[in-house]
């Protein structure tokens, strides 16, 4: 509670910090505030708090865990930003104070314990979004992006909310727990089509934000289009709350529904996980390969959902906050040096990366750790993190979703790879020079490399904790 | 301790490394790896002959999961240890003739492989082998493919993804058993990845069956057996020359150790049934690269082919299930490692002399490099299997065990002998005799330099092949122990 007190107030500091206009300021501002913010979060773990706002809100570990994955995450991500100020940006307080707001909004998709409240946390998360997406005002490709993730995003809201209402029509209430019951109670029977109705509804729309196939068409379009800086926003925090939030609803609210959404969700997974590996293995651009990437990975995250059984503890739910944390931060890496490396070299295929690893080692380590964490590859995060979730789906029975899974990361590694061949096994374009990197994102390049590893070596002291 | 200090030391140099430039690189690695082996010698002076694993360490590692950091030396590990750090000081050496671009990453990669290697030799838990299983591939994937031949490119990447999808099919298997067992005494999780929970494991027929070749698929890719090779001649052939070394002469005893340790103890019902399909694929693959290397013509596509030959008759040893066989066969890894590292080296030094390593390019080279022929000749002579060398120990007791399995079987593997030397022969005979070619007036001596790296191994060579008795007592223990766990 203290997180979203916090990011509000700090998020309306920070437009009024705007009229510095110097990002010498207002990037170390935003951290620290993040940085307490997150210290703040953490104070919060294994404390016992009452329910907030009418039983509407709870934060337990379950919404400490996750929270400290989009804060984390947010601050690692910010010192990319840095050159937005020197193309001349002006509007960069705005934008710190939007991506503060959507951290809000995050935080309530993942600590919601009311219907309403998961849906003003997805509203808020989204509206942010559709204005960042559309930041660069000058170039087209992002303004047809804010366009398409807005129109796509406004429907899937819709969507979202309409299931709410039949949900709300067929229990009578919006409250996690009261939902629960009155679901698994047989006197509703009668009222299962619009129940089921009204689940399959609250499924697609939160399928539409994480990115699920058969939901996912926006994304690359979406991804390619929108800067990458908040592109990387967009598949790391969006994602993690999401997942946070679809946990949550499948386990605590619908639980008895499972004969109904396991099979959906099951299938979902399958599907997501074929388009989205086939789908980047099909790209030239790095991209629109991180895009479909992020795609499958919600296909993993999904065996999470499936292999959870309804619970909001044990393995699986354990294995989707590790999963979650291990992607994001790979995430954060990739798509930090390519834009770094996009924004120097004007070219963001393949080939742009071409002999990166003679120009700037680190940028090209930092890359490769990702790219293997990524690909599930030991030694990074990656590998625990698909380990964790297929172990905790083969022990509840679904092998042949695993294998299915499994087979999928092998072409995964195909496209991982690539970026790896270019930054190494490529030469460098005759007039290549060292893409400039300031002191700030050194520090944050080997702190991205160094803790994807850590979790790859030692992930003993956050597995299992939920 | 002191397997931790074995296994993270070279991890810990090839860190330092990155951070050197120059002369202080080659030093400091050389320095590294001579102090690990010094290390390994210590560890087998103070190893104690026993069937069970000594130096023992085991720490929890993710408790939640009951997955341990559990290392130790037994009589087997400790001779794949002693090969991995008396080979990488060699190999070292061997690249330090040429002069890599970012030769500290180089070096760094190689002292990071061995890290990986020697984790493998040394993991008594599932998922520890299987993660040092993979971080022993991922610098030999960055050297082949940074700094490897045209068309490294491709060969790496097929390379890469045929070593993964082999190792994932094992995980899967590891995975499958790891669910199966109980609680360890004293753990929190239900399960544990104890090589020792594994083979309390009782598992039925069927379930091995599959199982077997899950876990099998790593290692068949690995060694390579046929059909599972092709990567592999592409690969010998486009990496540079000490990467080579380190695929060939250590990277495959991977794949011979781990059926050792975590195929046949683990599932030996699964192995029986399937012994006789396996040792056929193997014997074939002896014979099939036997038949191809006669026809080569690039020394190292050559020498990688003849490695695929040798490798199969390992196989077929070990699947022989005889004492005499396994014991073949961990003499022979030592053999093979030492004979391929030597042939390599070979190669390479003449390559560098003459820009070609394509045999009806050369010839007569002999006159001016005596101490070259000689060397070339012994290496070759210990890959052939003659009486004397290390080669003839190990090919023989391979032999004796698979023809305790198969009279006929041990008789068609047998020709290994001729072929091998029909095409080393032969390779020897257009290289530095026959007529003169346009090097032959040209062409240096091996330096001293040179000659250090070579002595070592063929000290190694004759030691092997007159006094076996010292390594096959050390493996004997280990050897019993496991064919005790399969006929059980």
């Amino acid at each position: 509670m203290t997180s979203i007190i916090l990011l509000s107030v700090f998020g309306i500091l920070n437009l009024f910090l705007g009229f510095l206009r110097s990002n010498k300021v207002l990037l170390p501002g935003a951290m620290l505030l993040l940085l307490a913010v997150f210290g703040a979060n953490y104070a919060d773990w294994n404390v016992v708090h009452a329910p907030y706002f009418n039983n509407m809100l709870v934060v337990d570990n379950y919404t400490v865990a996750f929270t400290g994955i989009v804060l984390l995450t947010t601050i690692l991500l910010l010192p990319f930003s840095r050159s937005y100020v020197v193309s001349g940006e002006t509007n960069l307080a705005e934008y710190y104070a939007l991506l503060l707001f959507s951290l809000v909004g995050a935080i309530m998709m993942v600590g919601y314990d009311h219907l309403l409240m998961l849906f003003v946390g997805i509203e808020i998360l989204s509206i942010c979004m559709y204005v960042l997406a559309g930041s660069n005002k000058r170039d087209s490709r992002s303004n047809e992006a804010a366009l398409k993730y807005f129109l796509m995003g406004a429907f899937a809201t819709g969507i979202l909310l309409f299931g709410v209402a039949l949900l709300y029509g067929a229990t009578g209430t919006f409250a996690l727990s009261r939902l629960a019951a009155a679901v698994a109670n047989p006197a509703n029977a009668t009222l299962q089509p619009m129940l089921y109705i009204g689940i399959l509804m609250m499924i697609i729309g939160i399928g539409f934000k994480v990115s699920a196939a058969p939901f996912h068409f926006w994304t690359p379009d979406v991804y390619e289009g929108t800067p990458t800086f908040f592109t990387a926003f967009m598949s790391t925090v969006v994602k993690t709350a999401g997942f946070a939030a679809f946990l949550k609803l499948l386990a605590v609210a619908l639980p008895a529904a499972q004969g109904f959404w396991m099979p959906t969700i099951q299938a979902m997974c399958a599907l997501t996980l074929l388009l989205g590996n086939v789908g980047a293995a099909a790209q030239t651009n790095t991209k629109r390969m991180l895009a479909y990437s992020s795609v499958s990975h919600a296909g993993y995250l999904l065996i999470g959902l499936v292999a959870s059984k309804g619970m909001l503890t044990g393995d699986a739910a354990s294995g989707i906050f590790f999963y979650s944390l291990a992607y994001s931060i790979a995430t954060v890496a990739a798509f930090g040096v390519l834009k770094l490396v996009a924004e120097h070299r004007q070219d963001d295929s393949y080939a742009g990366l071409n002999g990166l690893g003679k120009t700037n080692p680190l940028l090209a380590f930092t890359m490769t750790v990702a790219m293997l964490s990524l690909a599930g590859i030991p030694l990074t995060g990656g590998f625990f993190g698909k380990f964790f979730l297929l172990a905790a789906a083969v022990g509840q029975g679904y092998i042949g979703l695993v294998v299915f899974a499994v087979v999928m990361s092998m072409v995964g590694l195909y496209y991982y790879l690539r970026p790896i061949i270019a930054m190494y096994m490529q030469p460098a374009p005759a007039d290549a020079t060292p893409v400039p990197v300031d002191g700030i994102q050194t520090v944050t390049l080997i702190v991205l490399a160094l803790l994807t590893i850590i979790l790859g070596i030692a992930p003993g002291f956050l597995s299992g904790i939920l | 301790m002191l397997t931790a200090v074995l296994l993270f030391l070279p991890l810990a140099a090839a860190l330092l490394l990155l951070f050197t430039k120059g002369a202080a690189t080659r030093t400091l690695a050389l320095g590294a790896s001579l102090l690990e082996f010094g290390l390994a010698v210590y560890a087998a002076f103070a190893f104690k002959t026993t069937g069970s694993a000594s130096f023992n360490l085991n720490y929890h590692w993710i408790p939640s999961a009951g997955i341990n950091f559990h290392i130790g030396l037994d009589g087997l590990s400790l001779l794949l240890v002693l090969l991995t750090t008396f080979l990488v000081p060699l190999i070292l050496l061997s690249a330090f003739k040429h002069n890599y671009d970012n030769s500290s990453s180089f070096y760094a990669l190689v002292l990071f492989m061995q890290t990986g290697l020697l984790g493998v030799f040394v993991s008594l838990d599932a998922f520890l082998f299987y993660f040092f299983w993979e971080v022993a591939l991922i610098p030999i994937y960055f050297l082949a493919g940074a700094w490897g031949g045209e068309r490294r490119v491709a060969v790496t990447l097929k390379f890469f993804l045929y070593t993964v999808v082999g190792s994932l099919l094992m995980l899967a298997g590891f995975v499958y058993l790891y669910l199966q067992t109980g609680p360890a005494a004293g753990s929190l999780a239900q399960h544990s990845s104890e090589l020792s929970a594994f083979y309390n494991l009782k598992l039925s027929a069927s379930e091995q069956s599959w199982l077997f070749w899950l876990i099998f698929a790593a290692f068949a890719v690995k060694m390579p057996i046929f059909p599972f090779h092709t990567w592999q001649p592409d690969t010998y052939t486009e990496a540079p020359a000490p990467a080579t070394m380190l695929l060939a002469g250590i990277m495959l005893k991977m794949g011979i150790y781990g059926t050792l340790r975590w195929l046949l103890p683990v599932v030996p019902l699964g192995v029986s049934q399937w012994q006789k399909p396996v040792i056929i694929l193997a014997v074939i693959g002896v014979i099939y690269g036997a038949i191809i290397a006669i026809r080569q013509r690039d020394m190292k596509r050559l020498i990688a082919y003849s490695s695929l030959s040798h490798v199969g008759l390992m196989a077929a040893g070990v699947f022989s299930l005889t004492q005499i066989g396994l014991q073949g066969a961990v003499i022979q890894m030592l053999a093979h490692g030492v004979n391929v590292v030597g042939m390599f080296f070979v190669a390479d030094a003449i390559e560098r002399r003459t820009g070609t390593r394509f045999i009806p390019d050369l010839g007569g080279l002999t006159r001016r490099t005596p101490i070259l022929s000689v060397c070339f000749l012994v290496m070759l002579l210990s890959t052939v299997a003659l009486p004397l060398t290390g080669g003839f120990v190990g090919e023989f007791l391979l032999l004796a065990g698979v023809y305790q399995y198969n009279a006929w079987v041990g008789a068609i593997a047998g020709l290994t002998i001729i072929f091998s030397a029909v095409y080393l022969l032969r390779m020897f005979q257009r290289v530095m005799l026959g007529p003169d070619s346009s090097f032959s007036e040209t062409i240096t001596d091996l330096t001293g330099g040179e000659l250090l790296i070579l002595a070592p191994l063929m000290v190694l060579v004759f030691w092997l092949g007159l006094f076996p008795g010292l390594f096959l007592s050390l493996s004997e223990p280990a050897v019993t122990n496991i064919l005790g766990l399969v006929g059980r």
